[in-house]
């Protein structure tokens, strides 16, 4: 389906990636956000509250994270399509709406633009030390999909992207940004609505009394209906059965817990969305993402101009981690070079998926601004050894 | 169906039955109550939708047959807030414990009060954790026993109804378990109110609470409730606050009108924003 032409601000603007972000919501259909302020994601909602007014929708500011990350849920079971947006604080408060998210299977997303932590940290310098959070911040075994931008254009063209993945796989996405993506201006094309693909939501079509929320028959993602329709439907972060009942007991828990797993796990390689480059003669791959991958591609041509064969893959999703095309290049490439504004995190993904068969080289930065180039080169031609 | 149907029935489900509470818990009573004034006010039950939080309370959320959602400790009325915002349509109730409203989730409240956002919030007050165990609640009264307060708390415990007064809500009543007759009736009365209403019922927990401060069990706590029970309708909510022995004021306490939430929002958009205010419209996107 088409975008709603209302949401959709065709044409060629000068933005910041945080309001292309908004921009990129709007033209996915999101009419609902729920917020609380933080630093640096903060321009996403206030230009949600400017705008969505003129579209036909709300924005409510709560009184906390906790709140923000659940009453977007609210609004997704009334019908809208939803999300909040935080920071690394504010993140980690919202841990507990995403299992219940996850639990529940609320198509939503959760937009985090990242800065330096642990703790109040670096409030508007950036970091990229939230990845393994995103994926392991809630309780209990579930999946999310995670996609990082490295651009204005990104923050617009991957948001629709991950309200899409949302709806498709009813799973809360995380929007992983960081402070540099998300305050750095640059061109953004926002084409017109038509050109928009957007992804409705999976409502279901049985007549009143033969719906059950979490019947799946066969595909492994269930239907929804919405309060008000005449379902009387009932949903619970419980552990349920397929008619959202709680049902506490070793084998619902394992059927239910590995559908939630295996909807996103059996879909990995559809899902995974990455950039390559020079891939074919790469005896060195450098795998990043988000803002590093801008400063990497510079190490990759300094790299190039010194004739070292390096390649580059730009993760676009980060969760599931493709590890397919770590697995293939592993096969043939003698190393890879993780650069990253953490200490190490995806870089343990990469290893594991290499499993032994090409050398894996960190390149860790504590966040507070983005890696120098040569501090990558230099990694890359120790690699390249 | 036959005749002996209890009429009730028609908003269980009884698919869940039997349910989990405890025998002497009031708990069911405030359901049948609640029941009751759906019957009484004839309200569409396809347009009311019931959040609940955690705990006892927070199970009627799968016990009755609307659409219902069990959400998380303390987040009902946020979660009901996203629901009513996204379909104004919908008549939204949030049941749940005094627990789950006013300690963990007790941030919510006074801020949803001061929204005044359109919500029915029915608390019941067993004056402990019941799941878990029986611990001290911001409820519990001075002195009681419980099973982390084991010689008894000293800590002042929260007057609901002025709590939730002074935070803005429009109606405010109080009633016991032994008030079934007049708890529906406020119930039904909240449904035509517009704005955040709540309203406590003062229930007992036998298991946890009555046991463990020698209060005896169900049919004595009822016996406490209607002879130290005071109907004191328009009593200042600053004078209703509960002790372990003493007098329980019930009532109506506050009835009164100001703008629900999404009233501002619509003339405050309208009057910014002239034409360029786009109502919002179904948000259903299927």
């Amino acid at each position: 389906m088409k975008a709603d032409p209302r949401g959709v601000l065709t044409g060629v603007h000068f933005l910041d990636g945080d309001h292309a972000c908004c921009e990129g919501a709007l033209a996915a259909g999101a009419r609902f956000a729920s917020g609380y302020p933080i630093t640096p994601s903060t321009e996403i909602v206030e230009r949600f509250a400017a705008r969505v007014p003129t579209v036909g929708g709300t924005f409510i500011q709560m009184e906390d994270e906790l709140a923000a990350s659940i009453t977007l849920q609210g609004a997704v079971w009334g019908g809208a399509k939803a999300f909040t947006v935080t920071s690394g604080p504010g993140f980690s408060l919202m841990m507990e709406h995403i299992g219940y998210a996850a639990m529940t299977e609320t198509p939503c997303v959760f937009v985090d633009v990242q800065r330096g932590g642990p703790s109040t940290g670096l409030p508007t310098l950036p970091a990229q030390a939230d990845m393994m959070q995103a994926r392991w911040g809630s309780h209990g075994d579930y999946e999310i999909i995670a996609l990082c931008p490295n651009s204005p254009q990104e923050c617009f063209d991957l948001t629709i992207k991950a309200f899409n993945l949302a709806e498709e796989y009813r799973v809360p996405v995380m929007f992983m940004m960081d402070e540099v993506v998300g305050h750095m201006t640059e061109k953004v094309v926002i084409p017109p609505a038509d050109q928009i693909e957007v992804v409705p939501r999976r409502h279901t079509r049985k007549p009143l009394g033969e719906y059950l929320p979490y019947q799946t028959n066969g595909d492994m993602v269930p239907e929804i209906a919405h309060a008000g329709e005449g379902y009387k439907f009932h949903i619970t972060g419980l552990t349920h059965d397929e008619r959202g009942y709680p049902n506490m007991t070793p084998p619902v828990q394992d059927k239910l817990v590995r559908r939630l797993q295996n909807k996103i796990r059996n879909a990995a390689d559809r899902i995974a969305l990455y950039e390559e480059e020079n891939l074919q003669d790469a005896e060195v791959v450098v795998v990043s993402y988000g803002i590093t991958s801008r400063v990497a591609q510079r190490a990759i041509e300094m790299a190039r101009a010194k004739k070292l064969p390096v390649g580059k893959l730009r993760l676009i999703t980060a969760w599931p981690f493709p590890e397919t095309k770590i697995r293939e290049l592993s096969a043939y490439v003698k190393a890879f070079v993780v650069p990253e504004l953490n200490l190490g995190q995806m870089v343990h993904e990469v290893e594991r998926a290499a499993a032994g068969k090409a050398r894996t080289f960190a390149v860790p930065h504590a966040g507070g601004s983005v890696h120098h180039p040569e501090d990558i080169l230099k990694v890359i031609v120790e690699a390249c050894r | 169906m036959s005749d002996f149907t209890n009429p009730v029935e028609p908003f269980l489900r009884t698919d869940r039955m039997p349910h989990i509470w405890c025998p002497g818990c009031g708990i069911g009573t405030t359901v049948n109550c609640f029941a009751r004034a759906l019957i009484e006010s004839k309200i569409d039950l396809e347009s009311l939708a019931l959040v609940s939080g955690i705990g006892c309370t927070g199970r009627v959320a799968g016990y009755v047959k609307l659409d219902s959602f069990h959400t998380t400790h303390g987040r009902a009325i946020p979660f009901a807030t996203g629901l009513k915002l996204a379909n104004p349509k919908l008549n939204v109730v949030v049941y749940s414990g005094d627990g789950d409203l006013s300690a963990i989730g007790g941030n919510h409240l006074i801020h949803a009060a001061r929204r005044n956002i359109d919500l029915k919030v029915i608390c019941v007050n067993n004056l402990i954790y019941a799941m878990t165990g029986g611990q001290t609640a911001p409820t519990t009264p001075s002195h009681a026993i419980t099973s982390t307060s084991p010689y008894g708390t000293c800590e002042p415990a929260f007057n609901l109804p002025h709590l939730v007064e002074a935070a803005g809500a429009v109606y405010v009543a109080r009633w016991t378990t032994f008030h079934v007759r007049q708890l529906a009736r406020s119930i039904a009365e909240a449904f035509n109110k517009k704005g955040f209403s709540f309203i406590e019922v003062i229930s007992p927990c036998p298991t946890l609470y009555q046991r463990r401060n020698k209060l005896g069990d169900g049919l004595d706590t009822m016996k406490y409730y209607k002879e130290k029970s005071k109907v004191k309708h328009g009593a200042p909510t600053s004078e209703v606050g509960l002790t372990m022995t003493g007098e329980i004021i019930v009532g109506k306490f506050v009835d009164r009108d100001r703008p629900d939430y999404q009233t501002m929002v619509r003339a405050q958009l309208t009057e910014s924003l002239g034409d360029r205010f786009v109502e919002q419209a179904e948000m259903v996107c299927s």
